[in-house]
């Protein structure tokens, strides 16, 4: 397979090098390392994992690294942290092998330079997977440089010394000098050779999977200190808010802003730049109000008269959308894996089954909506953003100032969520044209709420097919399994009408069931708002339709679940990810990750085990149970649930387990699984995004529901697989926790109620029926 | 117009109906307390007015003058304050951190109204702030543990 690089994209030469990559996703081709422009060949020996990113990884410890005089050792941190506890593991890594004392240790984030810290995209579940040798390697490197510094001073060999503990130790005589003593000679040191670090053995590890560890941010979060992208302020600053174009494409025809700009406060009134033929991270087209305070700048922005110009996608609705999706599904697409015959397995079922799933757009809707502020002092800008993508939002900043990159610095503040949403920093670019529009002067745009579930990047729609073939044992012989939804790949490219590799690979061709005759088809569909990815991605769509689709099974088989499952897995192996046509595989090797089956059986079973499957339940009252793998990481979840009369559904417990490999921050794992069951059940019961004539109708958290603290789970419990053998690659954390919960949850109610729910979310739909 | 934030006095001009939200964040920089909805549906902007749990994006200023107003940056001086950031840290609710400031806000409301707080209570004060990050068993933990200092203290 290779790549057909079309005119448009070589002649791209603005295109940062993520989304040049996108779009040879786009177009069908594998994953392939884009060097700038200059792609490497299929046929080339790929990359894989950081070295696969663009700028690979960065492992200096000069560079991530000072001991000062005062023994105090700052860390830089180059990832974003948006609540996935990465400002405190990734340090900790590093401050382990420094062999350094925690309650030293000083937290430093890195402004955007990816040629100078390696790559910085936070997102995909990789900061950990990739960083963790690299950081180890850092803190290893400088612990030796210490001990090197020690032995010179001591004039002995450099075997007899050994740092303990925030100090270097000579064995013989019991010496010691601290790491502040020795920092000053330690710096002048060269840095050893990769080949000559020795890293600690994991039983030497102080800090790494132990927890214990206080978050870094703790004590600012709690006290109000604590800057997020929002928080920024200068005494001279101005604030702006954006009417934009409530339609996807569409811009401006005319506009009235006298009375707005005659309002109390408004300093400025103008209108932003027009859009362009893809979506890619531009501003959408609208009008901006600027003003002394944002409260202000919202109060004036009520009194723009806009005639809007809708543009192509003015009759987006959702309802008709769906019903074209739904046709789509119930015709061949394009075949995207095949084993065996699937039609003649069909015809000699003794039986066949059919389902049709259904998820909605789904909007972030971070509690820290998007928002930046940016100024100008002599030519050189400033963005303080909460961005995931640091290096792609100071590129873009820079292109759409037509300014070179370097004249652009990036501070990257804590995000108030990101879910997938800050990775696309429309927001600061924003920020950036509008100080420019106020000659420099710093400039504070805040996304309201509104703004937020009106122009998100929004997960994907869809509608999702499957036919089974069973026989007389209820045994599944033929698997059929059509996934429609319009893919994130449209924003980077036009005539993006299938899902890429990248959404194939989550969940769908790489489901790893037993079944000898298959076929899974992805047949077209177009997209008519901003798609992007939103935590765990197509996953969620593809973990719904199968693992509810999987107990559907088991219940016309009268087999229990768990049972029945671990049967359609059969038995433990590991399946080369090409062989289920999956060339993506999360970016990694296939070699060093398979697709394991003994591992997913195993959280099931532990998941079973540990929430006391089969137990017996009063009436409206039962267990469900998912499993699935993503991000190179195995979950599963048992969902309970108790029912009212109203079809209230209150879920009063929770257990997953969880294998993702080694853990560094355990702590920190488990608040990501706890919050993944606390967003799946969220989307599951509440979230949706609908449009009609191209607009999105939901407006604020009345009408875009999330899950409250008395619709929580009070009893969430996680069960962590252990692995203490670090050269077991890690999986990913962030996002895998959360494909399994909307079909628990759903598997439930059918346990509870007999009802069987195929469309998200749930809202009332488990009533009693009368 | 005259303010009294966190026991100092601060003097704005400031439209009447302007929310104290933005007085505080854009005027006075005093960005602990945070924006999330606008209209009073999330709780991220909650401080305390006299006393009560109030959103303040929704609260013209004119409206907190002559009062006492308490955001994040100033809960930490009452004791029941300072036991929930206690409890807040030591059961590391945060996630992102964003509602926080809110959600500790309402806590503050709540255990000054009800010292040793049941499950409903919580669920009855705490249900109107929002935490996307999923933090809330945490939250129910740090506010009966907080419950539990501070009843320790007296």
């Amino acid at each position: 397979m290779s790549a057909v690089v079309t005119d448009e994209f070589t002649s791209s030469k603005g295109l940062s090098r993520r989304e040049f990559l996108l779009q040879l996703q786009a177009m069908g081709g594998l994953l392939l390392v884009a060097d700038g422009l200059q792609t490497v060949k299929a046929a080339d020996a790929p990359k894989y994992g950081a070295d696969g990113m663009p700028h690979g990884t960065v492992d200096n410890p000069l560079v991530f690294l000072t001991v000062g005089d005062d023994g105090w050792v700052t860390i830089v941190v180059h990832r974003s942290e948006m609540g996935q506890g990465v400002r405190t593991g990734m340090p900790l890594i590093v401050a382990d092998e420094l062999e350094a004392d925690w309650s030293k240790v000083r937290v430093q984030q890195a402004p955007a330079d990816e040629e100078k810290y390696g790559n910085q995209d936070t997102d995909g579940s990789r900061s950990t997977r990739h960083f963790l040798d690299p950081m180890r390697r850092c803190g290893a490197a400088a612990r030796m440089m210490l001990e090197q510094a020690a032995a010179l001073s001591w004039n002995v060999p450099v075997t007899e010394v050994r740092a303990v503990d925030h100090e270097v130790v000579h064995q013989k005589t019991g010496r010691k000098l601290s790491y502040g003593t020795l920092a000053k000679r330690a710096a002048k040191l060269p840095v050893p050779a990769t080949s000559a670090l020795r890293l600690k053995t994991s039983e030497e590890f102080r800090y790494v999977g132990k927890g214990g560890v206080p978050l870094v941010d703790g004590h600012d979060i709690v006290t109000g200190q604590a800057q997020y992208g929002i928080d920024p302020w200068f005494k001279d600053m101005s604030f702006a808010v954006i009417a934009r174009s409530p339609v996807l494409g569409g811009s401006v025809k005319q506009f009235d802003g006298n009375a707005a700009a005659a309002a109390p406060g408004v300093q400025k009134v103008l209108q932003m730049p027009a859009p362009v033929p893809k979506a890619t991270f531009h501003p959408l087209a609208g009008v901006a109000v600027i003003a002394n305070s944002t409260g202000a700048a919202i109060a004036a922005r009520k009194l723009l008269k806009i005639e809007w110009d809708d543009g192509a996608n003015g009759s987006y609705d959702s309802d008709n959308y769906r019903a074209s999706m739904q046709e789509s599904a119930h015709k061949p697409g394009k075949v995207v894996r095949e084993a065996g015959n699937v039609d003649s397995a069909f015809k000699s079922s003794a039986k066949t089954i059919e389902a049709e799933y259904y998820i909605p757009h789904i909007a972030h809707a971070t509690m820290e909506p998007p928002c930046g502020v940016a100024r100008i002092i002599a030519g050189k800008v400033e963005v303080w953003a909460p961005t995931q993508a640091p290096q792609v939002t100071r590129e873009d900043v820079a292109k759409h100032l037509g300014i070179l990159t370097e004249n652009v610095t990036v501070h990257v503040t804590l995000l108030g969520g990101g879910f997938g949403r800050k990775s696309k920093p429309d927001f600061a670019i924003e920020a950036a044209l509008l100080s420019q529009a106020m000659d420099g002067r710093p400039v504070k745009v805040t996304w309201t709420r509104e703004d937020d579930l009106h122009h998100d990047f929004l997960h994907t729609v869809s509608v999702e097919y499957m036919k089974a073939g069973v026989d007389a044992a209820g045994k599944v012989s033929a698997w059929l399994h059509r996934s429609v939804a319009p893919s994130l790949a449209t924003i980077f490219a036009p005539n993006v009408n299938h899902e890429v590799g990248a959404e194939l690979g989550m969940g769908f061709i790489n489901m790893p069931y037993d079944i000898p005759n298959l076929r899974l088809e992805n047949p077209e569909a177009s997209a008519h708002c901003r798609i992007g990815w939103f935590r765990s991605v197509s996953n969620i769509p593809h973990a719904f339709a199968v693992q509810s689709f999987a107990a559907e099974l088991a219940a016309s088989a009268n087999k229990d679940h768990r049972d029945y499952l671990l049967e359609l897995i059969g038995p433990a192996r590991k399946i080369d990810p090409n062989s289920q046509q999956d060339h993506w595989n999360y970016g990694e090797s296939p070699q060093r990750y398979p697709v394991d089956t003994g591992r997913l059986r195993r959280v099931i079973e532990t998941v079973t085990r540990e929430a006391g499957w089969g137990r017996q339940f009063a009436p409206r009252h039962g267990q469900g149970l998912a499993a699935h793998y993503s991000f190179l990481s195995y979950a599963a979840a048992v969902v309970e649930v108790d029912i009212d009369e109203q079809g209230r559904i209150v879920a009063p417990r929770v257990d997953v387990a969880f294998d993702c490999g080694p853990q560094v921050n355990p702590e920190r794992i488990r608040s990501q699984l706890e919050g993944a069951v606390i967003m799946g059940l969220s989307l599951a019961m509440f979230g949706e995004i609908t449009f009609k004539k191209g607009r999105s109708q939901q407006n604020n958290f009345h009408q875009y529901r999330v899950t409250r603290m008395n619709e929580a789970p009070a009893d969430i419990r996680v069960h962590l697989i252990p692995e203490t053998d670090w050269t077991v690659p890690l999986g990913g954390v962030g996002e895998p926790g959360v494909p399994p919960i909307a079909p628990a949850l759903c598997n439930a109610v059918f346990a509870a109620t007999g009802k069987r729910i195929r469309s998200l979310p749930i809202r009332d739909q488990a009533k009693r029926a009368t | 117009m005259e303010l009294r934030i966190n026991e100092q006095n601060f003097t704005v001009i400031a439209e009447p109906d302007l929310p104290l939200l933005w007085v505080l964040r854009d005027l006075l920089g005093m960005t602990g307390t945070k924006f999330g909805c606008g209209i009073a549906l999330c709780g991220a902007c909650t401080v305390l007015v006299d006393g009560q749990a109030q959103r303040s994006c929704v609260l013209p200023v004119a409206q907190a003058t002559g009062k006492k107003i308490t955001t994040i940056e100033g809960i930490g001086t009452s004791p029941a304050g300072a036991a929930l950031q206690g409890a807040w840290q030591k059961i590391n609710v945060p996630q992102c951190g964003y509602c926080q400031a809110g959600q500790i806000m309402s806590a503050a409301a709540l255990l000054q109204a009800k010292p040793d707080p049941s499950d409903a209570d919580i669920d009855a004060a705490m249900s109107g702030n929002i935490c996307r990050c999923g933090t809330y068993p945490r939250i129910r933990a740090a506010i009966k543990q907080a419950a539990n200092d501070s009843g320790q203290t007296k």
